[in-house]
């Protein structure tokens, strides 16, 4: 929520600045003040009192930036054993109450994955047709921003392969995935040809349950389970930051493991 | 008043004396302390979320108010701790000064100072030598800090630092020696804030030359 300066600020600042222009002042500054340090206070707010929320904007954009850099597409996830497998596998979701009742219900025969954006092929995708595509398997860590992971078994195709056939853009910044959960999350380009992330339609060599994302969850096995989305309905690829549900609450968009 | 010139030249000799911390030592200690601060309330935030250790954190001591405030707090102030610890340690490990504060410890002395601190005779004369118990826990407090960043840092990216959090044993582990460093560095704030108030020179020293 950015608030426009309240009239005063620049003459307070200005003011400010002047009585720091005695020299022992301007020493100290110079010295313990980078101008990394003063570019946290734009988001300083003087005659409201401080508030500490620009501030922690200002430095998850920059966690961002920082992630964005430490991440590579070499680096894989550690891949398990059938026998780590979690069962029962954990349930959550962002709504609520926390239960799978809410899970939306999706008629198979009826539906249909959009796509939209920066893509030379834009059909719809019928389930049969994606389920034909060449199959992947991965038994990785599910790690949820809460602190507990879930070791689970995931099948389906590779999202790189997947944006190679409809002809995606991938010099494109992200892809936003709308869900008929109503939930929404955007990961950037590189994480999305990564070659763990999976669009996935099995899970535990059966077809996705409902409860975990019927009819396809996008597995990301380098970021926090709340940047997995559940039951896609739309997949867009473009150069507009979208952000999503939990990112408008206050998490880290990158969220990068 | 005018001075005699015996007296300006005494004060001029204890101008001289080297502060019993250099001003470096004080700047980090007092940055450290406020972020150490911010770090452990934060954590404690997000640790309600999903608590391993078995209780939660009463509100009024956690920062952030939510997992969402406490990882924003928490992901924030780390930079300030990293940044100024290394600053601490480069200082210390390139001028000596750590090696020369903290060592040597050795059993004997521990036991012998240990003694000495239960029956009330551990002295205080000269703060600026530290005593064998304060070496010791100055020592595992630092190694404490390196173990909590290290592990907060192997649970922040167990992919991209996978080595580091396979060598504290996976994720799940890995969260719990987060925890058991943060449990000592409490520990010890608990015991060094004790023992500086009930000797204030030493509280006296850390913000002023003498």
């Amino acid at each position: 929520m950015d608030r426009k300066p309240h009239p005063d600020t620049r003459v307070i600042l200005r003011e400010a600045a002047r009585r720091l222009d005695m020299p022992t002042r301007r020493l100290f500054l110079r010295h313990a003040v980078g101008l990394g340090a003063l570019t946290l206070l734009t988001g300083c707010d003087v005659t409201d009192g401080f508030s500490a929320e620009p501030m922690l904007s200002r430095i998850s954009d920059f966690n961002d930036r920082v992630q964005a850099w430490l991440f590579s597409p070499r680096r894989l996830a550690r891949e398990y054993p059938e026998s780590a497998i979690t069962r029962p596998f954990p349930f959550n979701s962002f709504y609520q109450p926390n239960t799978p009742d809410k899970a939306p219900v999706i008629n198979p025969a009826t539906y249909r994955l959009n796509i939209t954006g920066r893509a030379d092929r834009r059909d719809d995708w019928t389930l049969d047709q994606l389920y034909a595509l060449p199959r992947v398997t991965q038994i990785t860590r599910h790690i949820c921003i809460e602190g507990w992971s879930a070791i689970g078994k995931w099948s389906g195709v590779r999202f790189a392969e997947f944006l190679r056939r409809i002809g995606a853009d991938t010099q494109a910044k992200y892809v936003t995935f709308r869900c008929d959960d109503n939930y929404v999350t955007s990961i950037d380009m590189p994480t999305a040809l990564h070659p763990q992330t999976q669009l996935s339609f099995w899970f535990d060599d059966r077809l996705l349950p409902r409860a975990y994302g019927f009819p396809m969850k996008l597995r990301i096995p380098t970021k926090l389970g709340f940047k997995n989305p559940k039951h896609i309905g739309e997949i867009e690829i473009g150069n507009d930051y979208v952000g999503g549900t939990w990112e408008t609450a206050g998490y880290n968009w990158f969220s990068g493991l | 008043m005018t001075e005699t010139r015996p007296d300006a030249a005494v004060a001029a000799a204890l101008s001289r004396r080297p502060p019993i911390h250099p001003a470096i030592a004080r700047l980090t200690h007092w940055i450290n302390a406020a972020a150490m601060a911010v770090m452990i309330s934060s954590g404690w935030a997000i640790h309600n979320a999903y608590p391993t250790l078995p209780w939660q954190f009463p509100i009024w001591t956690t920062l952030g108010g939510s997992l969402i405030g406490g990882l924003r707090w928490h992901f924030a102030a780390m930079w300030l701790v990293m940044i100024n610890g290394l600053v601490y340690l480069a200082h210390g490990l390139w001028s000596g000064r750590l090696r020369r504060k903290l060592f040597p410890i050795t059993p004997r002395a521990v036991v012998s100072d240990l003694r000495a601190a239960l029956a009330g005779r551990l002295s205080h004369g000269d703060i600026a030598v530290y005593n064998s118990i304060q070496r010791l826990l100055y020592l595992g407090v630092i190694l404490a800090g390196v173990v909590a960043v290290a592990s907060g840092l192997s649970i922040w990216k167990p992919v991209q630092l996978r080595w580091l959090v396979m060598l504290l044993g996976d994720f799940d582990n890995a969260r719990l020696v987060h925890f058991a460093a943060m449990s000592a560095i409490v520990a010890f704030v608990v015991v060094h804030t004790a023992m500086a108030l009930l000797v204030p020179k030493t509280l006296r020293a850390m913000i002023r030359r003498r």
